[in-house]
């Protein structure tokens, strides 16, 4: 049995009596600890599928099944990492972790356990130093990583991530992608990643789901990733593996199903 | 390795400089007057010079105008012979009905945070309601803006004849003043929680208590305090007029009682009390939002 399964999801926005079908039956398998990414150009609506996962938004046909059992409200089993980061301005770090930490654990944990697993996670970020700062006093880079504490804190059986490195500069998403990589590598999470870096999928992805134009975006193709971890961003600049699956998903993104301009 | 070196001749130079450090030892303070207080004196005069040449200017011109015989209004100088008693003692008791404008505005003080305590409280919570459900906005939102245009003073007649005492009559005054404003902004502030932070919530399963304290109230403070800093003006505004009617102790039943017994002066007086406090009222409120409103705004 498959740990996350989307089931033929279909999405229609109404407008009034406008009706825009964005997703058409999509059908998706997740196995436990697997790193999956969905990449598609802009408005072909990897993002409301996304959204559909977490329960932020409702799927007009099928469902979203975890361990057997429909999702279809949101909740910290499925976390999600925002592209915007979503930080509480009004929080230092240490309480935006925290306010997760509270709401999930408040039965189960004792205050000082709460207290121990929200410095746990920031140190896994590696921003234990910034527990003390509001998200207005440090980088992008760092409120993302702010941001990954946050739902990694809330142990959630998926990690959804909302093209969580696109807001980012180069050199600072680099740096976050190793940490990703190293964090997947040391606590196996599931992980579900929208993005449309052909290079990022390729790196981290065990699978890559290749999603078609919208309207009614389907899903094309998916191809495995059958590089070895960990890996090494250096020595894959050179690996055929490496390069023959960027070449896949660049021809099925710029050849077969190029970005049509009014989308 | 010239830095190396450098350092080490710094290190065997200091001890010997050390045995004379008396005369070095004033140069800071010397520099310190020049660097900091200079400046500030500076800065302070350059806020406070202009005001205080305005005013000079203004009370010397109404001396003009109104030191000739058969003037309307009192000068600034005959103010100070009849009102010396009040300028220069705002908390004296002479008796039931003679005592200083200090204890009267403290009067109107309570009575002001009274009503607007209580629009505060009744206003937040209507208006998150109406900024968080839509329904509730579009049921209560035509009553809002007609009834948030009647006149403070007109209010007062329903509410004399519903309380049967002036006391609760001009809280009411107060309270039906200032919590339009007060309801107003905090919808706006509630329709403007970025859908986020609204995410956010539900992702981590905040309860609707939790959502109010922990997102709503932080995320539209800015806009609540915009809503409170016009509404305790406003309330300002009513409690002098609202006085003038009911009577009693307040500073505004203290102008109609001069009035009546044609103290202009007192009157003049009284105008700047009221003016200086509701100023400080609208500061005070403005630095309660600066504080508590911090890192809110800047993502």
């Amino acid at each position: 049995m498959a740990y996350l399964k989307i089931d033929h999801v279909d999405k229609v926005f109404s407008r009034g009596n406008r009706e825009t079908e964005v997703l058409k039956d999509i059908v998706l398998t997740v196995e436990k600890g697997e790193y999956v990414s969905i990449i598609g150009h802009s408005g072909c609506g990897k993002s409301t599928l996304l959204n559909i996962v977490a329960g932020l938004t409702p799927a007009t046909q099928g469902g979203v099944l975890l361990e057997g059992r429909e999702v279809n409200a949101p909740g910290p089993d499925r976390a999600v990492v925002f592209q915007n980061h979503s930080l509480l301005p009004w929080l230092s770090s240490y309480d935006n972790v925290k306010l997760g930490v509270d709401k999930v654990f408040g039965r189960t944990k004792s205050r000082a356990e709460r207290h121990d697993w929200v410095m746990h996670n920031l140190d896994l970020v590696q921003m234990g130093h910034a527990r003390d700062k509001r998200p207005s006093e440090i980088s992008g880079g760092m409120k993302q990583r702010i941001g990954i504490a946050r739902a990694l804190a809330m142990e959630p059986k998926v990690l959804l991530l909302d093209e969580p490195f696109g807001a980012l500069d180069a050199l600072t998403r680099a740096h976050l992608q190793d940490s990703v990589m190293a964090l997947h590598q040391k606590l196996g999470n599931t992980v579900l990643m929208i993005t449309h870096d052909v290079d990022e999928a390729v790196l981290l992805s065990d699978r890559i789901v290749m999603m078609t134009n919208g309207p009614s975006a389907r899903i094309g193709e998916v191809l495995d990733v059958p590089l070895p971890r960990p890996r090494k961003r250096l020595e894959l600049a050179a690996n055929a593996t490496y390069l023959k699956c960027r070449q896949r998903v660049l021809e099925f993104l710029y050849e077969r199903h190029r970005y049509v301009e009014a989308a | 390795m010239t830095i190396a070196l450098q350092k080490s001749a710094d290190a065997a130079a200091t001890p010997v400089t050390a045995s004379a450090t008396i005369v070095p030892l004033s140069q800071p303070r010397a520099s310190n007057v020049q660097t900091k207080l200079i400046p500030a004196a500076k800065e302070w005069a350059a806020t406070l010079i202009p005001p205080i040449i305005t005013v000079g200017a203004l009370l010397l011109l109404w001396q003009i105008l109104c030191m000739k015989p058969g003037a309307t209004l009192p000068s600034p100088s005959r103010i100070w012979t009849d009102a010396k008693d009040l300028i220069v003692d705002p908390f004296f008791v002479a008796g039931p009905q003679d005592i200083g404008l200090g204890w009267r505005i403290l009067t109107s003080l309570q009575r002001v945070a009274v009503g607007f305590g209580l629009a505060s409280i009744v206003g937040v919570l209507l208006g998150a309601l109406v900024g968080q459900s839509v329904w509730a906005m579009r049921g209560l939102d035509p009553i809002f803006q007609v009834l948030r245009t009647v006149p403070p003073l007109a209010w007062l007649p329903i509410a004399l004849a519903a309380f049967r005492d002036s006391r609760p009559s001009a809280i009411f005054v107060i309270f039906i003043t200032s919590i339009w404003p007060i309801i107003i902004n905090t919808a706006v502030g509630i329709r403007n929680i970025p859908q986020d932070y609204r995410n956010v919530a539900s992702v981590v399963q905040l309860n609707q208590l939790e959502f109010f304290w922990k997102i709503m109230i932080p995320s539209a403070a800015p806009y609540i305090f915009t809503g409170l800093r016009i509404g305790v003006g406003l309330s300002w505004l009513a409690i002098v007029a609202a006085e003038m009617l009911t009577g009693g102790v307040g500073i505004g039943f203290f102008i109609w009682d001069a009035w009546n017994s044609s103290r202009l002066s007192d009157i003049i007086i009284a105008l700047i009390y009221i003016g200086i406090v509701g100023f400080v009222l609208d500061r005070m409120v403005a630095f309660i939002a600066n504080i508590a409103t911090r890192g809110t705004q800047a993502a």
